[in-house]
């Protein structure tokens, strides 16, 4: 699909859907023609001017890109050491950077002359950017949430309903997003004729985890425009959170082949590594599940283990393919983040510079919060600050109050 | 397999396929249930091998294999009970199904040795497409175990090529795009599908999917080379189990009684055809 280029991080996957030993395309016979016709119709779409000048005009005046890179002033004071930047992904519509690939995803399924589409989804944010998608160009909408999460996650699943979806809650397994994404499947096997699977993350069968990519590397490419207009210069450092790591392959992939930018990736470490946790890389080994090789949380049988995230959004136990392949080349470093640490994020941010962020970048910022003032002051550290925090005020008003009731 | 397909055609009859799950609802039972099979009419013995995560699986048996694993069953004990069966029964064919995580894990060559020595004598893997044919179905076609590989109603004449190109034993035809234990299939429209198939290929083609009752079993059979049957016997395994989930003294002979029935159907389909 890409061509290669000699010693770039950029070149993959292989025309089989590989990233090193991960990848592929691991599904059931029924969607393989489907998965076939899918690679073919992006890989035309790809190509066409037509399809870019679409995009590119929903993308401004439809989503509201570009979304700003900030600097941030008060947190950036706050740890004395890199000066920080954010990259406002929550400041697109639907409040995340999600509808960046929903829109290209919807784009492409117009083009097969698909008219129902189905998505899973963990806090809700891939699921509200379907919805929103689906009822803007007239087409019927599913959306499987783990039903866990429809509790956890009120207000968007509110949201998705009053957008005209169907939000079906998922009874199976820890009622969380690997669920979400198992039923999603089944109902794709089923309908597999007039259905189109709007994969939230850069995980699934090839070519999802590349079209992914390739839709949401708007981030970086914008940051990098952004950062040598702010600063004249390529940012030093790049963070984002990942649970299948969307938008931190999308802030990711277009600084790859710079090797003076430092790139992390923070993962969900929920309970702490030592127990419930959602840090595939850290804690998990490849295995295959979802269409794709990939690191896995699982036990010594192969069966998958349970994910734990006070964030919905990364509480799934795999990551997305071409992350494996990063971490096995060492071009990123995966940290992780434990709920705790996400939470004190979560509040510092909130009152420091009035931007209530989602649990998910939450844990980023908890990271930025240790290598930051490591850095020297001339450092340019970017965050991905991928989602507002509106879905989770319920659910992190109720812990606050919990612990200020108990005190 | 080739043996036991070359004798249904000397019978003049259609095989009768039967799937249980591994270690469903505890290794003995599942054991004795798997041994009750071939007495209860059953040529070829699909064995389901629990996986947490089963995608093209309904309901039924997406809860079997919780219900497996919770009673401890792994992909060692499965082949175990292969083992175990074979100490009794070498002529029944036995086929493992299921998804590729557990082999990937316990070692891709370790497990085709393995399944060898254990009597083990097809692989069915649902995630296992032919674009992905170097994992395992190369190797286990190398190491003398048949790969069975399903072809659907999305499977057009185009793709039926590359889809038969590596598989043997016989085709599992699925004969509805759905998960296991869904709708019932249309016998006309599946012989028009084997029919298909079988310009493609000489190998014995099987359907399955959709397949509950003697009479549905008997359509399907009259059009095909086997019927295959797994979601109906595992829900009366399922309806014979206690409030806890745990065997009843009723549970083989639940399986088993369906079994027998579900035989006297495809037994039936010869006749009537004649």
């Amino acid at each position: 699909m890409t061509t290669a280029i000699p010693n770039s991080y950029r070149s993959g996957p292989d025309d089989r859907g590989h990233f090193g030993i991960f990848g592929g395309r691991f599904v059931a016979e029924t969607l393989m023609p489907l998965i076939l016709d899918l690679e073919k119709a992006y890989a035309e779409a790809k190509v066409d001017p037509a399809f870019h000048a679409e995009m590119t005009g929903y993308l401004k005046h439809y989503v509201g890109r570009p979304s700003p890179l900030y600097y941030a002033e008060r947190l950036t004071e706050h740890l004395g050491g890199a000066k920080i930047y954010f990259k406002r992904e929550e400041l697109n519509h639907t409040g995340s950077h999600k509808v960046n690939n929903v829109l290209g995803q919807i784009m492409v399924a117009r083009r097969m002359g698909k008219k129902r589409i189905i998505a899973e989804t963990g806090a809700g944010q891939h699921g509200v950017a379907t919805a929103t998608l689906c009822a803007r160009f007239g087409l019927d909408c599913v959306v499987y949430m783990g039903a866990v999460d429809v509790e956890r996650q009120q207000p968007n699943v509110i949201r998705m309903e009053m957008l005209g979806a169907k939000v079906v809650p998922v009874q199976s397994g820890a009622k969380t997003l690997k669920d979400a994404m198992n039923e999603a499947l089944r109902d794709w096997v089923t309908n597999v004729h007039d259905t189109f699977y709007c994969i939230g993350t850069v995980a699934g069968p090839h070519p999802y985890p590349m079209m992914v990519r390739d839709f949401q590397s708007v981030i970086g490419s914008e940051t990098r425009t952004q950062m040598q207009e702010a600063e004249g210069r390529l940012p030093d450092s790049l963070i984002a959170c990942i649970g299948g790591g969307s938008n931190a392959m999308g802030l990711f992939h277009p600084f790859l082949d710079d090797p003076t930018v430092e790139i992390y990736g923070v993962e969900a470490a929920g309970h702490g590594l030592t127990q419930l946790h959602a840090a595939s890389i850290a804690g998990g080994r490849p295995g295959v599940l979802h269409g794709n090789r990939t690191y896995l949380l699982m036990d010594e049988d192969g069966q998958i283990e349970e994910a734990h995230s006070i964030s919905a959004g990364l509480d799934y136990p795999g990551i997305g393919p071409e992350h494996s392949w990063l971490h096995d080349v060492g071009r990123v470093n995966y940290l992780s983040a434990t709920d705790e640490e996400a939470l004190a994020a979560f509040q510092l941010l909130s009152r420091l510079e009035g931007i209530i962020p989602a649990l998910e970048p939450a844990h980023a910022i908890a990271k930025v919060m240790e290598l930051a003032p490591k850095k020297p002051r001339d450092h340019l550290m970017v965050v991905n600050m991928s989602g507002r925090g509106d879905k989770d005020v319920p659910q992190v008003g109720d812990i606050l109050r919990g612990r200020a009731r108990a005190q | 397999m080739e043996a036991r397909f070359a004798q249904l055609k000397q019978e003049g009859r259609s095989a009768f396929v039967t799937f249980v799950m591994a270690g469903d609802p505890d290794p003995e039972t599942s054991l004795a249930i798997v041994k009750a099979l071939p007495q209860a009419g059953a040529d070829i013995i699909e064995i389901g091998m629990p996986f947490t995560d089963p995608m093209a699986d309904g309901p039924s048996i997406q809860a079997a294999g919780l219900r497996a694993l919770k009673a401890g069953m792994t992909l060692k004990k499965t082949l175990q009970l292969v083992r175990s069966f074979r100490d009794s029964d070498a002529a029944t064919p036995i086929v493992l199904m299921g998804y590729y995580n557990p082999i990937y894990i316990y070692g891709v060559d370790r497990f085709l040795e393995d399944a060898k020595s254990a009597g083990v004598d097809g692989l069915i893997i649902v995630d296992l497409p032919p674009e992905e044919d170097t994992e395992l179905c190369i190797p286990a076609l190398k190491a003398g175990l048949n790969f069975i590989r399903l072809a659907t109603p999305t499977t057009d004449d185009k793709r039926l090529p590359a889809v038969l190109a590596n598989t043997s034993g016989f085709v599992y035809y699925v004969s509805i795009t759905g998960i296991t234990g869904a709708a019932a299939a249309d016998s006309s429209a599946v012989g028009a599908a084997v029919a298909r198939i079988k310009r493609h290929t000489a190998l014995p083609v099987c359907v399955g999917f959709g397949i509950r009752t003697p009479e549905t079993a008997r359509a399907i059979a009259a059009n095909s080379d086997g019927a295959v049957v797994g979601t109906a016997l595992v829900d009366a395994l399922r309806a014979s189990l206690d409030p806890e989930g745990r065997a009843t003294p009723k549970t083989v002979s639940a399986v088993a009684d369906l079994a027998a029935a579900l035989a006297q159907g495809v037994r039936g389909a010869q006749q009537a055809a004649e």
